[in-house]
């Protein structure tokens, strides 16, 4: 229920998770109460079921991929702070600006990690590598049955043809940064939070 | 030595039995026989006054608590948490494109790559509200009102504070909840008792006088056994023979807080046990509509006994609850459309609990029904606003389900209540494949949309 939810997190944990993903406290204290919420199993982690039963999320077409990206490797339940490591991707770039915290390594938030987001929604395996099967898949996942595979099938190797530098026939992370170098990605994957 | 006991235990036996006397004689004079009559003598109302200006100051004293310790209060998020912009999928990709072309023309390509961050941001956003998800367990209070249960910040709480809670937890479990068991079980066995001996009259109109004199009785003794204080809006718009009332849900205690203000036939399911009896002996008195466990199913069936009912016009008007589950009196979820296909008027009713005295959603999937009624008795009180709203029938050319929309957004509108348009059945059950089918749809025209210019081109 989240009735108890700000009093079983303690102090010291809010400020290493505010100086590991830039969540500000009140962020931070609603967000346990979301986690909390969620886990029907109250153990304290996630399991994908939880994600699952959230009805946006399921009839979300990506909606398995983007839960997936909550899970490390070969593990089956998530805690808080890799929650909210996750959710962190997310956070406007803007409110960089406002907490200067003396880390040297790039924010969870910063627009390469953004595009790595996104970049491993499409990397089914996981080797750093967009092959022309995973592109098919994933297409597959977005149009369901409503496109042929022909048609698919030409729409993933035009894409890889305008992507591919090295001539591997996959993409690469640093491919994909070249071909999503216009887009606005700070606006388009960031998640503005109402304190 | 037993010489020197008697008198002595002859002192208590009579003190027992003056203060049995005056209590009962109290709770006859100042409930049941107002209950009998439908009159109110105004206790409750002063005592909701009371207790709402026990509750700010306790509010105030946990902020300033709080304070003192520098931390931020917790704020329950009865508002949400991220803001969304209610953008359409068509919308968001073409504006994703766009920012990324370096062609000049709009019709670009059929797919990109960046496509993917509109399906990640609506995921994500999702997973840190959602619509549905919140409206299945029990809304969150800004203040604080003295029930453990519904304490977020208990370790800001003062020495009177603590005292207070404790004279408040002492006032409930021992005076209120005693008093409120005794009613309730009063109010059934009369309810019991009296429908069975009416039920032995012949059919007639002494019989349908009585039976409703009888069943308001019971309902109102039943309503002062929780302490509900309820105001009535709009009672011109009372259902009337031959119609239906529907009415949002949030607990059974609803049926109880409408069936104490006018007469209406039941719908439901025969339970065995307690209910059970309860549900035999009110048929005999007036007929109310049960199905046994198998009929349920056949909905054809359902429609049928329903609309017999409805086209006499002698019988009472249905009651009915097309959400078919309870939901957190913060939103109105999908209505079954079952009870707008058959063609009666249809009678809306908003039901709006007050949570700030003790909340009345019943979360099945946590608690029982005798834990729920536990919870509700020993409550500081039920408050409630109830509004008839005009009777609607459907329209010409309109088909169930959006007849069905049509009273449910009056509904919402009226309780300032969430419309939405998601099933209540998610509470227990997944969401039906067709809605990931018509996203993956939408998106499919997007990429094939462009194809068909291309070859025309």
């Amino acid at each position: 229920m989240g009735s108890r939810a700000s009093t079983l997190l303690r102090e010291e944990e809010i400020e290493e998770i505010k100086k590991e993903t830039g969540f500000s406290h009140s962020q931070i204290t609603r967000l346990y109460s979301r986690f909390t919420s969620l886990d029907k199993g109250e153990n304290g982690t996630l399991s994908r079921e939880d994600f699952q039963r959230i009805p946006e999320l399921a009839i979300n077409p990506l909606g398995d991929r983007i839960i997936n990206a909550f899970f490390p490797e070969g593990e089956d339940q998530v805690n808080f702070r890799g929650f909210m490591r996750t959710l962190a991707h997310f956070r406007p770039i803007e409110d960089n600006e406002k907490n200067k915290n003396a880390t040297t390594s790039e924010p969870l938030n910063s627009r390469t990690n953004k595009l790595l987001f996104a970049f491993r929604l499409y990397d089914l395996d996981r080797d750093d590598k967009i092959s022309r099967d995973e592109l098919l898949q994933v297409l597959r996942m977005m149009v369901g049955v409503n496109i042929s595979d022909e048609q698919l099938g030409s729409i993933a190797d035009r894409t890889i043809q305008e992507a591919d530098t090295n001539g591997d026939n996959s993409i690469s992370f640093n491919e994909f940064i070249k071909v999503l170098e216009k887009v606005d990605v700070e606006q388009k994957m960031s998640i503005r939070f109402l304190h | 030595m037993f010489l020197s006991l008697c008198p002595f235990d002859n002192l208590v036996c009579i003190l027992l039995g003056i203060s049995f006397t005056v209590w009962f004689t109290l709770l006859l004079v100042f409930i049941i026989v107002p209950a009998i009559f439908g009159v109110s003598f105004g206790i409750r109302r002063l005592y909701m006054k009371t207790l709402l200006k026990i509750f700010e100051w306790a509010t105030l004293r946990i902020e300033r608590g709080a304070k003192e310790k520098n931390h931020p209060l917790y704020k329950p998020y009865s508002n949400a948490i991220i803001a969304r912009e209610p953008t359409s999928l068509e919308q968001e990709i073409k504006e994703i494109r766009r920012s990324g072309s370096n062609r000049d023309f709009d019709s670009a390509s059929e797919f990109e790559m960046s496509d993917i961050f509109y399906f990640a941001r609506r995921g994500v956003e999702s997973i840190m509200d959602d619509e549905v998800t919140k409206r299945f367990s029990a809304e969150e209070l800004e203040s604080w009102n003295l029930l453990t249960r519904s304490n977020y910040n208990f370790h800001y709480i003062s020495l009177r504070l603590t005292v207070l809670w404790g004279l408040g937890l002492l006032i409930r479990y021992g005076f209120l909840l005693p008093l409120r068991v005794t009613l309730a079980f009063t109010g059934v066995g009369l309810l019991v008792f009296l429908t069975s001996v009416i039920g032995l009259l012949p059919n007639g109109r002494m019989k349908n006088f009585l039976s409703e004199k009888v069943h308001l009785m019971c309902y109102r003794i039943c309503v002062r056994a929780l302490t509900a204080i309820i105001t009535y809006h709009d009672s011109e718009n009372k259902p009337k023979n031959g119609g239906i009332c529907v009415a949002n849900h949030t607990s059974p205690i609803d049926v109880i807080i409408l069936a104490s203000d006018g007469c209406y036939a039941m719908v439901g399911q025969i339970h065995g046990g307690l209910m059970g009896v309860i549900q035999r002996s009110m048929v005999k008195a007036c007929p109310h509509i049960w199905f046994e466990r198998s009929e349920v199913k056949d909905r054809h069936l359902v429609a049928k006994r329903l609309s017999d009912h409805v086209e006499d016009k002698s019988k009472l008007p249905i009651l009915i609850f097309p959400e078919g589950t309870c939901i957190n009196n913060t939103s109105v979820m999908m209505f079954k459309k079952g009870s707008f296909e058959i063609g009666a008027t249809v009678y809306p009713v908003a039901i709006k609990y007050d949570p700030r005295f003790g909340d009345a959603f019943w979360n099945s999937s946590k608690f029982g029904m005798v834990n729920y009624l536990l919870r509700m008795m020993s409550s500081w009180a039920i408050v409630c606003s109830v509004w008839y709203l005009p009777p609607m029938s459907r329209e010409e050319g309109e088909d169930a389900v959006q007849f069905a929309n049509r009273v449910k957004a009056a509904i919402a509108r009226q309780g300032g209540l969430v419309d939405l348009l998601w099933d209540g059945g998610l509470k227990r059950g997944k969401v039906k494949d067709t809605f990931k089918e018509e996203q993956q749809k939408l998106y499919s025209k997007m990429l094939v949309g462009t194809q068909e210019d291309r070859s025309r081109s």
